[in-house]
């Protein structure tokens, strides 16, 4: 054990970091902050779902924010009617998002990634006007107001005893999200790493290749399709939790848009991608706003006209950007960077010690 | 049967223009293998640009082709910034290099055109017409005549000339068109530029999405007859479907989209797509 810990490479030590600072840093900044933080976890956890779709299999969809207003409404309607605890629902939402997921994958098995982006695109479009409707069963327009959070004992009394503060709501919906991103990264951790993650990638690059290699092609579409829109259901069930309220305006199209900037921000294909994803796609709309002057000469018209447009345009001009010029986001940066600083030492190193690396092209 | 003769004949209206907005998708598609996701907002921008121009007291029939201009120009222009330099990506970042460029466009109208909507002055007059038992307005019949000579010049364009000819080439075989000496990257910009004009006679964006599939997305004929067929059947299925009613009009649009690609992936006009192994 200690010789394993010992010899850990360096992304574990990172993953060890990250994870004490998010089970930290909540309780030296404000609940109110925290609550902020929460919905940024949430946002990660359907980016990562959108992450194993996109990056991980190589379908696109638009519309996961459809699953998220599924996830989010099973939730609701299992605890408003049926007057179970929320917490319970959590799970149960994400189970039937991931069904749905899963049936709708099997029409889009059909679709080259232009036409799935289409069908995914209207399904996210379509929406909100659909939980309209059944207006016994969503509350229509109104939307379904939640009871308020209630904390348990048990974790008021331990977070007490940690840090000598009362544990607020909002602090214990972060650590609910936590705990969910926690295991929810973890699992999609394996999952890729494993036969059934080996399997998609192997379809995302060669679907031909993949079925000559006796893969099963439709079978991992559709698992992936379903997988995908577990996380989405179980993050949306958690934004019923974290907001109180949900209503079909929750859920417009720009939220489907929004996760699949974070998405591809972060870095596709990748763990922490969807994690920097999550944290870019919620704060920047926010901190965009604050970047806009409020000298008193400008008329009000216009800074509320620039608050309302920038992050749309922010939005915009970045993913355009990223495209160009580093398709693989964040995470893809960070690595390249990462590899040439080794390459350099490692040059620097040998130069010193007279011994020559081989040349890559000779061997 | 009047009442249903009516709601045929707005059907065909609003098909009409679900048709024009189609056929800009078909003809990006045919430019490019790519669907524009921005089409929906380059259409809005020169939509407020003519209101702009008919706001400050030109004619309709002045500021409706300078708004083809400004619109063609920018459709251009787009493809030379935004496009061109991810040309060869993956469809996964061409579609998001569009989505990025919707939500742009959406916000730059925004900023300049700001969030209040703001009803269009129409060159027709709403008055209607009695036509076969059913009541026109003479609004949609215009609606309907412009999208038909838009659509007719199009398509003399493409199928006729030179230019078409060349411009479909270089969109079906890049390599070969370049060796016969076509400007290929030019002739792609040409067929963005097109379609941001073709575009700027419309709006609304599934129900165009709805007609390219039905029609087949590489065919403009289909386009135009996706359209019309879209049209007509989202307007009765409000008026006859009780459920379905105002607002769920657009769910309709969604279940053709999925039944068409379940049951006919190809649309009514599109040939099966041949991979080769």
């Amino acid at each position: 054990m200690l010789q394993r810990i010992r010899t850990a490479p360096p992304r574990y030590w990172l993953v060890v970091v990250v994870v004490l600072f998010f089970a930290g840093f909540p309780t030296v900044i404000s609940s109110f902050q925290a609550g902020q933080w929460a919905l940024a976890l949430i946002l990660a956890i359907a980016i990562m779902g959108l992450n194993i779709l996109v990056g991980y299999s190589g379908q696109l969809s638009l519309g996961h924010g459809a699953f998220m207003a599924f996830g989010a409404y099973a939730s609701a309607i299992l605890a408003h009617r049926y007057k179970m605890d929320y917490l319970v629902t959590i799970p149960i939402a994400g189970l039937l998002t991931g069904m749905v997921g899963f049936l709708f994958g099997v029409p889009a098995l059909r679709l080259s990634a232009l036409y799935l982006a289409l069908a995914t695109f209207a399904l996210a479009v379509v929406m909100p006007s659909l939980i309209k409707r059944p207006v016994g069963l969503t509350g229509g327009v109104q939307g379904i107001s939640l009871p308020p959070v209630v904390v348990p004992q048990l974790a008021k009394d331990g977070f007490t005893m940690l840090t000598g503060s009362a544990m607020t709501s909002d602090q214990w919906v972060y650590y609910v999200t936590f705990a969910y991103a926690l295991v929810l990264f973890w699992l999609a951790w394996n999952l890729v790493r494993h036969r059934a993650g080996r399997a998609m990638r192997a379809i995302r690059d060669g679907e031909v290749a993949a079925a000559a290699s006796g893969i099963n092609i439709s079978g991992y579409k559709t698992l992936a399709f379903g997988i995908s829109a577990l996380y989405a259901g179980i993050a949306g069930s958690l934004l019923g939790l974290a907001t109180g309220y949900i209503s079909p305006d929750t859920f417009p199209v720009s939220l489907s848009i929004q996760l699949l900037v974070g998405a591809v921000v972060g870095g596709l294909a990748s763990i922490p991608g969807p994690l920097l994803g999550g944290i870019f796609a919620y704060f920047l709309p926010i901190e965009s706003n604050q970047w806009v002057p409020t000298q008193t000469w400008i008329p009000s018209q216009i800074v509320a006209t620039v608050v309302k447009a920038g992050p749309a345009v922010t939005y915009g001009v970045v993913l355009i950007l990223l495209m160009i010029f580093a398709p693989n986001g964040i995470v893809g940066l960070a690595t390249a960077g990462y590899n040439r600083l080794r390459r350099r030492l490692r040059g620097a190193a040998d130069r010193e010690s007279g011994h020559m690396p081989p040349d890559p092209q000779t061997v | 049967m009047q009442e249903f003769l009516q709601q045929i004949v707005s059907g065909i209206a609003s098909g009409g223009i679900f048709a024009s907005l189609a056929l800009a998708l078909v003809l990006i598609y045919n430019a490019m293998g790519l669907v524009n996701f921005a089409q929906g907002e380059m259409a809005m921008l020169a939509t407020f640009i003519a209101f702009t121009l008919v706001d400050h007291g030109v004619s309709y029939w002045i500021a409706f082709p300078v708004t083809l201009v400004v619109a063609f120009a920018g459709g251009i222009l787009v493809q030379r910034i935004v496009i061109r330099p991810v040309e060869r990506a993956p469809i996964l970042t061409l579609v998001i290099v569009t989505l990025g460029l919707a939500t742009l466009v959406n916000g730059v109208a925004g900023f300049i055109f700001g969030y209040v909507p703001r009803s269009f002055p129409s060159p027709f007059s709403a008055q209607t017409v009695n036509l076969l038992g059913a009541f026109v307005s003479y609004r949609d019949l215009g609606v309907i005549g412009v999208s038909t000579v838009v659509l007719l010049l199009i398509y003399l364009l493409l199928q006729r000339t030179t230019i078409g000819l060349t411009m479909r080439a270089a969109a079906h075989h890049p390599e070969a068109s370049r060796l016969l000496g076509v400007h290929v990257s030019w002739m792609l910009a040409l067929g963005w530029g097109l379609a941001s004009a073709v575009g700027a006679v419309s709006g609304i964006m599934v129900y165009a999405f709805a007609a390219a599939v039905l029609g087949g997305i590489e065919s403009p004929l289909g386009a135009v007859v996706g359209g019309l067929i879209v049209g007509v059947t989202v307007n009765l299925a409000g008026a006859y479907i009780p459920f379905v009613g105002g607002d769920l009009q657009l769910a309709v649009a969604l279940a053709i989209i999925i039944a068409v690609l379940v049951i006919k992936p190809n649309g009514l006009f599109g040939r099966p797509s041949v991979r080769r192994v």
